[in-house]
This record gives structure tokens, C-alpha cells and sequence, in this order.
């Protein structure tokens, strides 16, 4: 009797143990040291490469699997008008980024790169504009747009293209 | 007996005190005072039902113990029937009650009807994570003034506010003035009051929305009509230009780094409504929305690192070298 009541109460304790492992959600980090000031290696925009090729910089970013860090890039990629030339993410007088071939490369370092320094016809530099932090955050919902982080942790599509606020359903478009 | 029940009532009772100028019980207008009123209208009815029902119990309690002592029968037909007739009349007078606040609470409802009709003041907030945003509208859009994290109303005349939100909902509660209302995505819904008399009072979101839902509070700042139209031609000014060589570099500064990619200044290239308005800034009474008073440490505080003050808000620390701050804050100062 005694044994069978140690073993439910075993089982409710190990139940409990699982369900408290599911609050360990990931870290919001508020206030720290951007994941690197600048990419420090050499960061290659380009597929022509004089000798033999080398591998495009394998430099990750550390908020490409943060779900918080990623909805905040789509806040600032709205507040700071890349959707002017962008559109949301199916590009219009800019590229589309939705897509995974870039021109000037779709690695983390490389995106860092285009928009702090620009590139031609067309690209602003955003170097000493943007805080590092926040052009990470960038870079990582970029990367999520085309599907390049995890899954799990991208966000949906922002309220402003729903029929209604919260809901799922897309704006009918205009005939 | 011991002290500390008395002690524990006195704590309770000093929780009352409260701040006078964020109090649902010191109304400044006729929209607060019906709401207080309807307040203490149900206080008392609540009250006096209350005393009555106890009373009846502790009534109860003490017969039966009487009869008990003194032997008398007990006659079971009378009994029920007696009860019969007081579970009736309680029942009874329930609904009459209740019938009693259904009807108080439709006259409190009629006379909050939104006064479209009279001279009023029109004023519409927006709620952002985790601040203000106000505009006051004029048919001339020269004339507009957009301002944040302050409300500035006349007394003695209909204030109609504007609410909507910008993210997520919100809620605008000035206890002293008026009840809550929700700020909705998209939606725009009217809240109204009107003050009486001239002063400051708190008003702060009343719906969770994020980490930073507390410091999001709201000065209220009622003027005497006159000082109103002389506050408003002060807001429609453009920013004050810098003053000295110290104020022009920290202006320089201002456009040049990530400041003007969030923030506005009226009469400058800074025109972003990213974040709070700032043409005015060192006439607030406040910063980050009623986060910390206004002054020169704490604005150096917030520039540095805001994360540390308000976690999580929009704002990014920004390192800036002890020359540029100084000077950044120089020119921020001088935006009377």
C-alpha cells in the first residue's frame, strides 16, 4: 500500500517536474553587449573570388533563434521604412527578402554589412544610425522572413495586413 | 487585547490617504463627481443592507438562544410559516434594491452622454508601449500641435479625448476626472470630462500591456482658459533654436546620430514619430512617461541607459562620449 502511494506520488512529482520544465522559456535580455560590435572577419559580398572558393563566413547571430528579438526587428523594420522599399518582405523598389538568394549574400555578417553600409543604387547606410543591438535584431527578422532561422521562433504577420486586429485573415486586396 | 489588530487597522487606514490628485473620491468635474457619487450612492445602500442582514441574523441567534433557555414550545407550522413571509419580503425588497440601482445607474449614464452638442475641446491620445502620444487637432494643419506623455486641457468647458492605440490595448484612467477607458488598435473610441479647477492630476494606463505597464503614467495638467490659449500658442511654436555654440553642437549631434531616427523636433530635419515628440521637452514635468521627473541627471540617466530605468522599453542605450552628452544635453534643455 505504502509503496504504491510512494510511486503515484513519484509520478505526480516527476508530472510537476515536466510542466515546470516547460516555464524555462527563452531570455528577453533587456540591456547588454550587441552579440558583436561588427563582424571582425573579412565579410565576402560576392561569389567571384580570385583562387580557390572560401566558405561564406560562418559568424552566427545570436538572436537568430530569439523570438522576442526577432518580433522586435519587425517593429523597427517598420518603424525605420524598410517596408518603403522592401514592401513586407516581397520587395518592390528594393529587392524582395523573401526569397534566399541575395545579392549581396544572405549570412548574418553579410546582412549586417548591407545595412550599416548600404549598397548601391538604392540602399542607405545605416551605420551610426541603428544601435548594433538593433541591427542584429534586423538581420535576424530578415533572415526570418526568407526562413532562415528556426522555425519556432518566428513571428506572424504584422496586425496592419489582417482584416482585423489579432486575426489571421489577410486583407482582402483591392480589384 | 492586543495592540497589534489596531496597529493593522491603522496601516490599513493610512492606505486610504492616497494621493489626492489621483483619487476617484476627490472629483475635480461633473463626470467624476457622478461616478464618485454613484460610489457612494452604492456605499451606502451596500451598507445599510448589510447592517440590516446582520442584524437580523445576530436577532435570530439571540431569540432562539432565549427560547431555548426559557422552555417554550416550538410550533413548526408557524415557524414555516413566518419564514415564508420573511424569505418573500427579502426577496422583495432585493429586487426592489436592485431596481434601485438599475434606475441610479441610468441617470449616472444619461448624464455622461457624450455633450457633442456644447462648445468642448477636442484632444486625441494614442497609446504606444509605454507612453503617450497627443495631438491637438485644428482645421489648419499649420496650426496642429503634437506633443507626448502630458495632457494639457482647459478648465470649465468639455474636454473630449480621442483614444486609440498604436499597439496593443491600453487603458487612460484619470481617477480625479473621469472613469477608464480602453484604448483599442484601430479604434477609436471617445472618452470626455470636464475640471473644474486648475492643477495637476495622475492619470495611468489601467490595462496590463507589457513590462512597462506601471511606468506608464500620464500628468494631466488643467489650465484657466486663458492660460490654456497661451500654453497652446507656446506649443505651437517651433523648437527654440539653440542658444550658444555648446547647444548648436548638441543639436548637431541630435540630427546626426540615432536620436532623430525616432524622435521629432518641430523646425528641425527630425521628423520621425517613432518615439516621443521632443520640440518641448524641457517643459515636461516628466520623463519616459512619468517615469522619473525632468532635469538634466535624469535625462542623462535615460540617454545613457534607458534599459536600467524602464526594462524593456523602446528607447536603446546610447554610448555617447561625456563632450557630446554635455552638449546633447545642452541643446535638449533649451527646448522650452
Amino acid at each position: 500500500m505504502s509503496s504504491r502511494c510512494g510511486s503515484a506520488r513519484g509520478s505526480v512529482l516527476l508530472a510537476a517536474a515536466v510542466l515546470l520544465a516547460g516555464c524555462d522559456r527563452e531570455q528577453r535580455r533587456f540591456s547588454e553587449a550587441p552579440p558583436s560590435a561588427s563582424p571582425s572577419e573579412i565579410v565576402r559580398v560576392s561569389a567571384l573570388q580570385p583562387g580557390p572558393a572560401i566558405i561564406a563566413s560562418s559568424s552566427s547571430n545570436r538572436y537568430d533563434g530569439n523570438a522576442y528579438a526577432i518580433s522586435q526587428g519587425q517593429r523597427l523594420y517598420t518603424w525605420f521604412n524598410c517596408a518603403g522599399c522592401h514592401a513586407n518582405g516581397g520587395g518592390g523598389m528594393g529587392p524582395p527578402l523573401m526569397d534566399t538568394t541575395w545579392i549581396y549574400g544572405s549570412a548574418p555578417a553579410q546582412i549586417y554589412r548591407s545595412i550599416v553600409e548600404g549598397r548601391p543604387n538604392g540602399m542607405p547606410s545605416w551605420g551610426g544610425r541603428i544601435p548594433n543591438e538593433q541591427v542584429w535584431m534586423l538581420v535576424a527578422y530578415v533572415r526570418s522572413m526568407a526562413g532562415l532561422t528556426p522555425a519556432d521562433a518566428r513571428s506572424s504577420r504584422p496586425d496592419h495586413m489582417m482584416a482585423l486586429p489579432g486575426s489571421q485573415i489577410l486583407v482582402e486586396p483591392q480589384r | 487585547m492586543s495592540a497589534r489588530p489596531l496597529l493593522l487597522g491603522c496601516v490599513a487606514l493610512a492606505g486610504c490617504g492616497g494621493a489626492r490628485n489621483q483619487s476617484a473620491l476627490a472629483p475635480e468635474g461633473p463626470v467624476a463627481g457622478e461616478v464618485a457619487s454613484l460610489w457612494w450612492f452604492a456605499l451606502a445602500v451596500a451598507t445599510a443592507v448589510y447592517l440590516a442582514t446582520v442584524g437580523a441574523l445576530a436577532w435570530a441567534a439571540w431569540r432562539a438562544r432565549r427560547r431555548a433557555a426559557r422552555g417554550e414550545a416550538t410550533d413548526p407550522a408557524r415557524d414555516h410559516r413566518r419564514m415564508t413571509v420573511a424569505v418573500s419580503v427579502g426577496g422583495a425588497l432585493t429586487v426592489v434594491i436592485l431596481l434601485g440601482f438599475f434606475v441610479r445607474d441610468l441617470a449616472a449614464a444619461r448624464a455622461l452622454r457624450i455633450p457633442v452638442t456644447r462648445d468642448h475641446v477636442k484632444i486625441r491620445v494614442t497609446g504606444h508601449q509605454w507612453w503617450w502620444s497627443i495631438e491637438y487637432p485644428h482645421p489648419d494643419p499649420s496650426q496642429r500641435v503634437t506633443d507626448a506623455n502630458e495632457l494639457h486641457v482647459p478648465t470649465g468647458i468639455p474636454v473630449l479625448v480621442e483614444v486609440t492605440s498604436h499597439d496593443v490595448i491600453h487603458s487612460l484612467w484619470a481617477p480625479n476626472l473621469a472613469g477608464k477607458k480602453d484604448l483599442i488598435p484601430r479604434y477609436v473610441d471617445t472618452l470626455w470630462f470636464q475640471v473644474d479647477r486648475p492643477g495637476v492630476y495622475g492619470a495611468q494606463c489601467a490595462e496590463f500591456c507589457g513590462h512597462q505597464h506601471a511606468k506608464m503614467a500620464l500628468p494631466v495638467v488643467a489650465h484657466a482658459p486663458r492660460d490654456y490659449a497661451g500654453w497652446l500658442a507656446r506649443a505651437r511654436r517651433p523648437a527654440a533654436e539653440p542658444s550658444d555654440s555648446m547647444a548648436r553642437r548638441g543639436r548637431e549631434i541630435f540630427l546626426s546620430g540615432p536620436c532623430a531616427l525616432c524622435h521629432a523636433i518641430t523646425g528641425t530635419p527630425a521628423g520621425s514619430r517613432v518615439g516621443p515628440e521632443l520640440t518641448h521637452l524641457a517643459s515636461r514635468r516628466t520623463l519616459a512617461a512619468g517615469t522619473l521627473p525632468n532635469g538634466k541627471g535624469n535625462l542623462a540617466a535615460w540617454i545613457l541607459d534607458p534599459q536600467r530605468i524602464k526594462p524593456g522599453t523602446a528607447m536603446p542605450a546610447t554610448a555617447l562620449p561625456p563632450a557630446d552628452l554635455e552638449a546633447l544635453l545642452a541643446y535638449l534643455g533649451g527646448l522650452q
